[in-house]
């Protein structure tokens, strides 16, 4: 935050959104578009959602002009921030929204799937709600379908509204080839190389109704979404000859 | 390196304060003092007397006088080979030179040498208990997974060998791992845990709730909603969910059979509050994975087994049948066979009664 002081403090007409992304703890995100922010049909309803929304507007397009003291300027940029994020979750579900949260996606600028199995596949940010102040922003990984919080506490702090719940499935619909395949690989629970017995059930319970949703696809002539199915052969014909380790089919990661 | 000269620290004590080696537990000197717990890795590990020598901070010392004899000693050790790696306790014995180099190649053996040690001491019960004190105080950190309510994890190995990969978590409230979130770990080796730890932690300890206490999720409405909905829509199929006296299932209590599984705990897609289709291409794929059955019974396969075969002469007593565990061969038989079939065929298939043993639950 002193960082911003000190910048605008001499130059009120320094970029606002540019010290906004490239600041530390907001690397999730991306940079509206001008145009998108002064039309006002995209702001509709913000109005009764942000404090000193007019001043916070102005700071957020760099055409704040108002003397005030240090305690209200600190509000303005506050409702700013708020403003910026708001302005953010209807932006990132637009085209060009889409377009740039796409190549930080290809960046990996979201961070990657902390699940073993899911081999560092990047990660979207999104909210569990798009009402704000409601629960921080999670992380979502598209190849085990699964929520995470974000390493960082820094990140952690960021409302999920900013993101919403929608945007990251919306990019998955809009760019279907960015979905990554399903893996079925899974880890075992092991003692001295046996399964254990309630893990073990439980897995083949789950691969019980992985299989039935396989057929309800294919049922439908749909596409399963799975990696190979001879892929999966393979694995489990070296299942048999690795027992005794912690992988199901034992298959090395990259 | 007369670092164990100096009282101040062992190089147990300092290896474990070292950054990135907060998983790991300080192996007693009783325990590494023991030839029995060492079987084995002296073929393992390069230098191996002279790493014992360090992680033990025994000084060798050079006398001169003794040259003669050592040589014999040495030249017995070589002989005998793995039967004796009792050489350490001569420290004086070594006649070897320590010069920088060697001292790099030993450390980073005593390094290899600890971690397998550690291995087997975290499975040792003095070792599994200074693991729960770390757990306790969330050493190990928390799993990452929303559902799962911050549940504390523990470090396991994906291989028992070293070299291949670095250390995991484990979570027992959705039995998946997870790469740890700080990349200091990703120097540590997972060997140095060991596949079985975690899960025989678990078995162990079964009085612990390793679901925290957090057993609802007060995040998100419309999951919670969700959850009420597919909790009805079960009971309406005349699956309720687990009856209240079931105490243990498959050796698990209830509570504690991942706890971040299940309906409520499962991610639904959607857009503009509308939930993706699953034949969508971009539908969900994945929510079996984090599926339980909301009538945790379902998962007596044994039960289940004898249940279709209906009346047969072997058939156990009813105390026996209850949430019974099976036969590990059998479950690898099946597992073969669940592409395209259904449980209960494949159930028929394996022939034989499934209670010849009990094996994993013996392994705690």
């Amino acid at each position: 935050m002193d960082d911003f002081n000190s910048d605008t403090d001499s130059d009120y007409t320094s970029y606002w959104r540019d010290w906004f992304i490239s600041s530390r703890g907001n690397e999730y995100f991306c940079e509206i578009d001008e145009e998108y922010l002064t039309d006002r049909f995209n702001l509709t309803g913000l109005n009764t959602e942000v404090q000193y929304y007019q001043y916070a507007l102005d700071l957020v397009t760099d055409v704040f002009d108002f003397d005030c003291d240090d305690d209200m300027r600190e509000q303005i940029e506050k409702s700013a921030r708020h403003l910026y994020g708001l302005v953010h979750a209807r932006y990132i579900v637009t085209t060009r929204g889409l377009a740039k949260m796409l190549e930080k996606f290809k960046k990996s600028d979201f961070g990657k799937c902390p699940r073993v199995m899911c081999e560092s596949q990047p990660l979207l940010p999104m909210g569990q709600s798009d009402v704000p102040n409601t629960s921080p922003v999670k992380l979502y990984c598209a190849r085990c379908e699964d929520l995470y919080n974000p390493k960082s506490s820094r990140h952690a702090v960021i409302d999920g509204a900013y993101f919403g719940t929608s945007f990251h499935n919306i990019l998955f619909q809009v760019y279907p080839a960015m979905l990554p395949a399903k893996s079925q690989r899974r880890y075992e629970p092991r003692v001295f190389g046996f399964r254990v017995h309630a893990a073990a059930a439980l897995a083949r319970w789950q691969a019980e109704e992985r299989e039935k949703l396989k057929e309800r696809l294919r049922g439908e002539r749909i596409e399963t979404g799975f990696e190979e199915e001879d892929e999966e052969l393979e694995e489990e014909e070296e299942d048999e000859e690795m027992e005794g380790d912690g992988f199901e089919g034992a298959v090395v990661q990259q | 390196m007369s670092s164990s000269s100096q009282v101040t620290e062992s190089w147990i004590s300092s290896f474990c304060g070292l950054l990135g080696h907060e998983y790991f537990a300080e192996v007693s000197e009783d325990f590494i003092e023991d030839d029995f717990n060492l079987t084995g890795l002296q073929s393992q590990v390069p230098m191996y007397k002279e790493a014992l020598e360090m992680i033990l901070d025994v000084e060798p010392e050079d006398d001169e006088e003794e040259e003669d004899e050592d040589e014999e000693d040495e030249e017995d050790d070589e002989i005998l080979g793995d039967e004796r790696p009792t050489g350490y306790r001569r420290a004086s014995d070594r006649r070897h030179l320590r010069i920088a180099s060697d001292l790099s190649v030993i450390e980073s053996s005593a390094e290899l040498l600890y971690g397998l040690i550690h291995q087997r001491y975290i499975t040792s019960r003095p070792g599994i208990q200074q693991m729960a004190e770390k757990y306790e105080l969330q050493h190990f950190g928390t799993c990452p997974r929303v559902y799962c309510n911050s549940c504390k994890v523990l470090p396991v190995g994906l291989n028992d060998s070293p070299g291949h990969e670095t250390v995991k978590l484990f979570c027992p409230s959705c039995l998946d791992v997870y790469t740890p979130p700080n990349s200091r770990f990703q120097t540590v080796d997972g060997a140095f845990f060991g596949t079985t730890f975690p899960s025989l932690f678990f078995m162990t300890f079964t009085d612990l709730d390793i679901g925290g206490g957090v057993r609802s999720n007060p995040s998100s409405a419309a999951d919670a909603l969700l959850a009420i909905q597919a909790a009805n829509r079960e009971a309406k199929a005349g699956n309720n969910t687990t009856p209240a006296n079931v105490t243990s299932i498959n050796g698990v209590a209830p509570h504690n059979l991942a706890p971040g599984l299940g309906p409520g705990n499962i991610y639904e897609p959607r857009i503009y509050g509308f939930r993706v289709s699953e034949r969508a291409r971009s539908g969900p794929r994945m929510k079996w994975l984090r599926m339980k059955p909301a009538d945790v019974t379902e998962l007596d396969e044994t039960r289940r087994y004898w249940e279709d075969r209906g009346e047969d002469g072997d058939r156990p007593d009813d105390d026996d049948l209850n949430m019974v565990d099976v036969a590990d061969g059998k479950a690898v038989d099946r597992r073969k066979k669940i592409v395209g079939r259904t449980r209960r065929r494949a159930n028929g298939n394996a022939g034989g009664s499934p209670m010849d043993t009990n094996g994993v639950g013996a392994a705690g």
